[in-house]
């Protein structure tokens, strides 16, 4: 019974040097190279797909092009970006604004696109800040953030920014459960003491505009992730919850305790009618909403002072718990609406819940007790199967429309293909390494573009060459068109990717904004023509409006500016043309430059410390003559009376 | 005897990366038929060692090493974790009625291997002593383990700890017995 490694080791070697052959021989059939070529987006051809790819750490929103993986933006939503100025110029600032005061990072989770009857309509992308909890809204015409709504009464805002499939709503679920309202008390009174807030942000359907409709006071579990039901079950929203033991120490052991926990499920339709009719209590508040004027380029930020809460106890058939085993991550509804699928991240089998055998056990009263008043669903009456995958870890599950699913497992590092239904096991393919997430275009609609899966793995390892201990995350793109999966690149990410959405370009690429028209312009600085610029004094504060155009600012040359004041640079790019945007940077400036698209508005402060004779420059190189697109500022002693002076060319 | 050899490892796997650089190298060649891919045979030797390196080291479980890369499980042996496995002896193995083993080996008994495999394995990563706070454990098969504390001693599905190395996914907790999941 004794076996010798060594032995082995020749063996093996022997063994991996004759497979590598029969590998590259197998996989040149008919379709030699096809993996190459299944990727290769030619010069001057498009990607089929964009790709956004949530930052994790970064705290933005990446854009990738599918099947290339090429990364053509990074999208500053929750974090300071000095690549383009937002968060540092003054207009973008208060994007950061929270009850907290101005917080320039977090943890960007999970985008959702949002949709119309269960498509994805490709108007707006949505994604949550995990840790200081909020909710941003992003344009897909502009590939901007456009609001950002903090959410009170939650924590580890982790079960977001999923979205229903009207965009009626964007949910918010808080991963900590917390006291509500905080107050200062012991931590191990946590015990049916914390609660759980579930939040419903409606959006309006015209502007977009978000507004927490109602909050839903849950019991202290954690709430991990949540999707909505569509089709059959639209009007339901479902959330994986774990740490229903509700410990507040050593969750990894006390956490686990309990073999099964819940898939809590929200009728919200019926508590939006319960609200609709006065129901719920308002409650004291205080959290930011952050909107940016696409016409100002400005954005406001307004302190609400109040959010209605609803305790689920007050609307007797609107929330129920179905047990599912082992702490499940991912929560996902397949395209039909007719399963919810537990991924119980420390099992080895999914557990696939049926909405019609669960309307059924409502309506049947077969309830297995209660948790905090709620009732508590018998598993065996709502389960519609369990897939014996033989994989270890099961964390999320897209689809591809032609009712086959797709699911990532951690441990055991691979993607595995099975049948909606039957639940047999139709392909596995190892991912390189410990895959968390996956996205499939269109995969959390009713209409799933299942043409490519894209898995998001944690760990890099040996993928690329090395860059040191910290390297980028490693996607792999898998053509999924066939009965079985084929992995056909690998392409590193930015940041860390929770979470990915995906859409076809065809949706996206005619509405994209290309410039912003300088007669619309209304912001309150801008100069709409180079006659009109000008710099103006008000006690220490300077206010300078100036012009951009290639290859020249005006004003060029201020004088007059002292040490102690404030200089606003207000600046307009005069020009009206795709993509030639113009920088602007000042030396020794404590903030970062700005990028001025054409047509667009964009302040910067400067309080100069030091007399002399300043430049300025542009930071884009926009044409022939970038490098001569300078300008001086002379500054002088605060006690100088040299007059205030600009001029352009004289 | 055995035990000695462990200590052994355990102090080398301390001694930091010159120590191992050897040792790994003949580790992560060690390739069952053909199926090579995976952080398992990944060659890196700076890192402490993880749970499947350090069984690999030991001459005194190769028959555990036998039967992971009999059911293919190298790869989830070297994931991110953490895990806590609890690693048979081969006289624990030996143990076992005779022919079990071998049965267990067949290509056709894979799965049944991975099943018994899977639960000498928790995700987590707990000390000895810490592990005296539990009554039960989940294990990777899906099914609980129980754990209890006799004479000061911690005994996991009724096999007795008898060693702990610490890897850099987990650790390696050494069992005197093969700990049979019940049957479903």
């Amino acid at each position: 019974m004794k076996i010798y490694n060594r032995l082995i080791m020749t063996l093996g070697t022997a063994l991996l040097l004759v497979s590598c052959g029969q590998q590259n021989k197998s996989s040149n059939g008919a379709l030699s190279s096809s993996a190459a070529e299944k990727v290769y987006v030619a010069p001057g051809e498009q990607d089929e797909f964009y790709a956004f790819m949530s930052g994790g750490y970064s705290g933005n929103l990446t854009v990738y092009g599918l099947p290339s993986g090429r990364m053509f933006k990074e999208i500053p939503v929750f974090s300071q970006f000095p690549t383009s100025g937002y968060g540092y110029s003054e207009e973008t600032k208060p994007m950061l604004n929270t009850s907290h005061g101005f917080v320039p990072w977090d943890d960007s989770h999970h985008p959702d696109i949002s949709q119309t009857n269960g498509e994805l309509d490709g108007r707006w992308i949505f994604i949550n800040g995990n840790n200081t909890p909020r909710i941003a809204r992003i344009s897909l015409s502009t590939f901007e953030t456009e609001e950002i709504i903090e959410v009170p009464n939650s924590a580890g805002n982790h079960s977001s920014s999923f979205i229903t499939e009207n965009t009626e709503y964007v949910v918010a679920g808080t991963r900590f459960s917390v006291p509500i309202p905080q107050r200062d008390m012991p931590i191990n009174e946590y015990k049916s003491n914390f609660k759980g807030s579930l939040s419903f942000i409606s959006v309006d359907p015209e502007h977009g505009h978000m507004d927490i409709k109602f909050q839903l006071m849950m019991p202290g579990f954690n709430y991990d992730l949540s999707h909505p039901g569509r089709g059959k079950s639209h009007g339901w929203f479902f959330f994986t919850t774990y740490n229903t033991e509700e410990a507040h120490t050593l969750q990894e052991v006390n956490a686990s305790q309990n073999d099964k926990d819940f898939i809590a499920a929200v009728n919200w339709k019926k508590i939006e009618e319960y609200v609709n009719n006065g129901g719920g209590t308002k409650m004291p508040a205080n959290y930011a909403h952050n909107l940016y004027d696409e016409s100002t380029h400005t954005a406001t930020t307004t302190m609400k002072k109040e959010v209605l809460t609803v305790d689920p106890l007050k609307v007797p058939g609107a929330v129920y718990f179905l047990p599912t085993p082992k702490s499940p991550h991912g929560c996902d509804v397949d395209p039909s609406g007719q399963y919810i699928i537990g991924n119980g991240k420390l099992s080895a089998d999914l557990t696939v819940h049926s909405f019609d055998k669960m309307i059924a056990a409502i309506e049947g009263e077969k309830f297995d007790g209660e948790a905090y008043g709620i009732p508590i669903l018998k598993f065996e009456d709502v389960l519609a199967g369990q897939v014996k995958s033989g994989g270890l870890g099961p964390l999320h599950t897209e689809f591809d429309g032609e009712g086959n699913a797709y699911t990532t497992f951690f441990i055991s590092s691979e993607v595995v293909k099975w049948k909606l239904g039957t639940w047999e096991v139709i392909d596995r393919k190892p991912t390189y390494y410990s895959v968390g997430h996956l996205m499939i275009p269109g995969g959390n609609s009713r209409k799933p573009f299942g043409k490519y899966v894209v898995a998001l793995n944690k760990i890099t390892k040996d993928r690329y060459l090395p860059t040191g201990p910290e390297m980028e995350h490693s996607a792999q793109i898998y053509d999924i068109s066939g009965e079985k999966m084929e992995l056909i690149y690998d392409f590193p990410t930015h940041g860390e990717p929770h979470y990915a959405a995906g859409i076809p370009a065809e949706i996206l690429a005619p509405k994209s904004k290309k410039i912003y028209r300088l007669d619309e312009n209304k912001h309150p600085y801008a100069v709409l023509s180079p006659t009109e610029s000008k710099v103006v004094r008000e006690g220490n504060e300077v206010h300078v409006y100036m012009s951009t155009i290639r290859s020249h600012f005006t004003p060029d040359n201020i004088e007059g500016i002292k040490v102690g004041d404030k200089v606003y640079f207000h600046i307009t790019n005069h020009e009206q043309d795709f993509d030639v945007p113009h920088g602007f940077a000042m030396i020794g400036q404590n903030t970062s430059e700005l990028l001025v698209m054409p047509g667009q508005t964009k302040t910067s402060v400067w309080e100069p410390k030091q007399v002399g004779v300043w430049p300025f420059y542009c930071t884009d190189f926009c044409s022939a003559l970038h490098q001569e697109m300078q300008g001086y500022v002379r500054v002088s002693p605060a006690n100088s009376n040299v007059e205030l002076n600009w001029s352009l060319g004289e | 005897m055995g035990l000695f050899a462990l200590l052994t490892i355990m102090g080398s796997c301390k001694n930091g990366p010159q120590n191992e650089t050897k040792d790994s190298g003949q580790g992560e060649s060690t390739v069952a038929s053909g199926y090579d891919k995976g952080q398992a045979f990944i060659e890196d030797d700076e890192s402490t060692p993880n749970v499947l390196q350090i069984a690999l080291e030991s001459p005194d479980h190769t028959t555990l090493v036998a039967a992971v890369q009999a059911a293919k499980l190298e790869n989830v042996l070297v994931n991110a974790g953490p895990l806590m496995v609890f690693a048979p002896t081969n006289a624990a193995f030996d143990a076992l009625p005779e022919g079990t083993v071998e049965d267990l080996l067949k290509p056709e008994n894979k799965d049944a291997l991975a099943n018994i495999l899977k639960y000498h394995v928790t995700p987590g990563n707990y000390s000895k002593d810490f592990l005296m706070n539990f009554k039960k454990l989940g294990q990777a098969n899906d099914q609980n383990v129980a754990v209890e504390v006799k004479d000061n001693e911690v005994y996991i599905g009724g096999a007795k700890i008898v060693a702990s190395i610490s890897a850099g996914n987990g650790i390696v907790h050494v069992v005197d017995k093969v700990i049979l999941p019940p049957t479903q």
